[in-house]
């Protein structure tokens, strides 16, 4: 349904031209859950932006190439036309929902907005369809939360009003950058628990950004990782967890705090740390923290090539398949 | 038996909120509310609950950077709370804090020399050239090189100042460190690497951690005790390896289950809790836990639990649940 082909996207700062996303490649079917993970600065909210046209411009620029949602190419799109698709045809959640939020206008006010730029809906009958919407995504007593502001409501609640928004027009295609990393625990599982539940409902798609792998083991059915701009591993949720195949992939994996039986004493770490986007190192921009480098590492770029079990990695030296 | 270095008795803290005509207090937060516990020497005390459960106002209040309302804090038998300005001055060379944001708890307008040696400035320790040595050491002991002294914060990264904040909170050999969420600002990689720093000098040093996170895997990681806090209140506390295994107190075990897994196919089964964490001005009635807990009774909402104490083997476990979990 989304095709992603060889996009790339460039900003003007004070360094000069920085590549945050490069060459990235990568599809999304229909009614899917794809996590795109990687940690700060890896161009993963970047790339969920430029699917929606929203790259700050300047100082960014999607330089080059293609972004086809059924087939229409979404770059080629001007901006009354880019307008039609966001919304109705893919909507995006963002992490903080008290900003994304207009906080002097009400919720219902922002959420029937919607309604009836892209469904020319009356504003008696937007009313009605942002009450049930509100209602479905688990808000109490929608029909007098909606005349509240934001700051009335807590976190989780915010961020059900931007789901319940997101959703109004039920789009194909949903963008979700760290919805819930402002969001305690509890609420947290609150939210992917609808979030997943409203995903089955309305068999869209969903294109989770998250830096939080136990969240992509919990919710998606593919995954992306992204390194420096860069697609580095892209695989089916229960071989990248069993079996990756990426140093990185494997680094992350290990790396991440999880509740273990048995304590252990030291935790697995990357070494090093993620280089400056402006100063990328030569050949695969992984190589100084590889633990399986190799001479030829800093000298070529590593292409993403597809692997077994419908994956694709990009390394010179990937890890073996490991099968159970 | 070892003599603890800390301890808390029925600590509070209230924050007035002010409204209406001539501002008068209308109602109090209850951020802190009559918390109790020990910590022995070279332990880690875990402190977990969700955001506004009161645990960074405890470890504040701890060192007395926000005034408790009443309360006991014994260190190491004295009780700070009494002491007056230059008795608590001397008193903090113990107890040092580390912050959540390395970006802003480094003056950005100081070297990285300057700001690790305040501490040895302030309590005016060593002559100049005592003090620089001092500092040297301390910024290899955190993993960075001697080089990086006269440099300035926004040149390093995330770990890297929380490296810098880590030494400065080691430069009078304290006893005891409250770590405020050192780690939830930095990338997966990096946070273990942080962690181990921690754990290592723990071991090398033998200085006791507060230790503040909202992360249940790091807190398992990083702790030899947990307590977990809600609404202000300690409801469950005990050695960390039968806190995880077996909770006493449904809230505990539902954070515990909240927890996203890095396994997809983990099974586990999550508890959601309904509905959003009460305001701390005005919490339920009875246990405060009662409106989300699935184990709810009649008496939960009238009569507030009390601490029960069990020993097992030498460790001491309480919690505040009148229907609590079977092992």
């Amino acid at each position: 349904m989304l095709e992603v082909r060889d996009l790339a996207v460039e900003f003007d700062t004070e360094h000069g031209r920085v590549r945050a996303v490069n060459n990235v490649s990568f599809s999304v079917n229909a009614g899917e859950v794809v996590g795109l993970v990687g940690e700060s600065g890896c161009g993963k909210t970047v790339t969920g932006l430029s699917l929606l046209g929203l790259v700050p411009s300047p100082p960014g620029k999607v330089v080059h190439g293609e972004i086809l949602l059924d087939g229409d190419d979404l770059l080629k799109l001007d901006e009354a036309g880019m307008r039609r698709i966001r919304g109705s045809e893919v909507s995006m959640i963002f992490q903080e929902p008290m900003t994304a939020l207009n906080p002097v206008l009400t919720v219902g006010y922002q959420m029937t907005e919607v309604l009836r730029l892209h469904k020319s809906l009356s504003q008696q009958q937007a009313r009605h369809a942002a009450i049930d919407m509100l209602g479905i995504v688990g808000i109490p007593a929608p029909s007098k939360r909606i005349d509240e502001y934001p700051h009335e409501m807590s976190g989780g609640m915010r961020q059900r009003v931007m789901i319940a928004m997101a959703l109004s027009c039920g789009p194909k295609l949903l963008i979700a950058d760290e919805p819930t990393t402002a969001l305690d625990v509890t609420t947290q599982a609150q939210v992917l628990d609808e979030i997943v539940r409203l995903q089955h409902q309305f068999e869209m798609a969903v294109i989770l950004i998250t830096h939080d792998l136990g969240v992509v083991a919990q919710t998606c059915q593919r995954a992306l990782v992204m390194y420096c701009g860069q697609l580095v591993e892209a695989a089916p949720i229960n071989s990248l967890f069993a079996s990756p195949l990426h140093p990185y992939t494997q680094g992350l994996i290990g790396s991440i705090p999880r509740i273990r039986e048995h304590k252990i004493e030291r935790l697995p770490v990357i070494e090093g740390m993620v280089p400056d986007i402006a100063a990328l190192p030569d050949g695969c921009h992984f190589a100084d923290r590889c633990n399986r480098v190799q001479a030829d590492c800093h000298e070529r770029s590593p292409v993403l090539t597809p692997s077994a079990d419908a994956g694709a990695v990009a390394c010179w030296h990937p890890l073996e398949p490991q099968h159970d | 038996m070892t003599k603890p270095l800390l301890e808390v008795r029925n600590l509070v803290k209230h924050f007035p909120v002010r409204g209406g005509g001539f501002s008068v207090v209308r109602q109090q937060v209850k951020a802190v509310d009559d918390v109790s516990f020990t910590l022995l020497p070279g332990q880690t005390l875990g402190l977990v609950g969700e955001s506004g459960c009161g645990k960074s106002t405890l470890g504040r209040a701890l060192l007395r950077l926000q005034e408790p309302n009443s309360g006991q804090i014994f260190f190491e038998g004295r009780d700070i709370l009494q002491m007056n300005r230059a008795e608590l001055k001397a008193q903090r060379r113990d107890m040092q804090i580390i912050f959540q944001d390395p970006f802003a708890s480094l003056s950005p307008r100081r070297t990285v020399a300057q700001t690790v040696c305040e501490p040895l400035d302030v309590h005016g320790i060593g002559s100049p050239l005592e003090r620089r040595k001092r500092v040297e050491e301390l910024i290899e002991l955190v993993g960075l090189r001697a080089a990086v002294l006269n440099r300035y914060p926004h040149e390093f990264s995330g770990g890297q100042r929380q490296r810098i904040g880590i030494a400065r909170a080691l430069a009078l050999n304290p006893k005891l460190i409250v770590a405020d969420e050192p780690v939830s600002a930095l990338d997966v990689s990096v946070q273990s690497q942080v962690l181990n720093l921690i754990k290592d000098l723990q071991r090398q040093l033998g200085v006791s951690f507060i230790f503040i996170s909202h992360d249940l895997a790091v807190i398992q990681h990083i702790s030899d005790v947990v307590a977990v806090m809600y609404l202000g209140r300690i409801v469950e506390q005990a050695a960390v390896s039968s806190l995880y295994t077996s909770p006493k107190h449904p809230y505990t075990q539902a954070l515990l289950s909240a927890v996203p897994s890095p396994h997809p196919a983990s099974g586990a089964k999550r508890i959601i809790l309904p509905g959003d964490v009460p305001s701390p001005i005005s919490p339920p009635s009875g246990c405060a836990f009662h409106p989300r807990c699935p184990a709810a009774q009649a008496k939960c909402q009238i009569t507030e639990p009390q601490q029960t104490t069990l020993h097992n083997g030498g460790h001491q476990r309480h919690f505040a649940c009148h229907y609590p979990l079977g092992d």
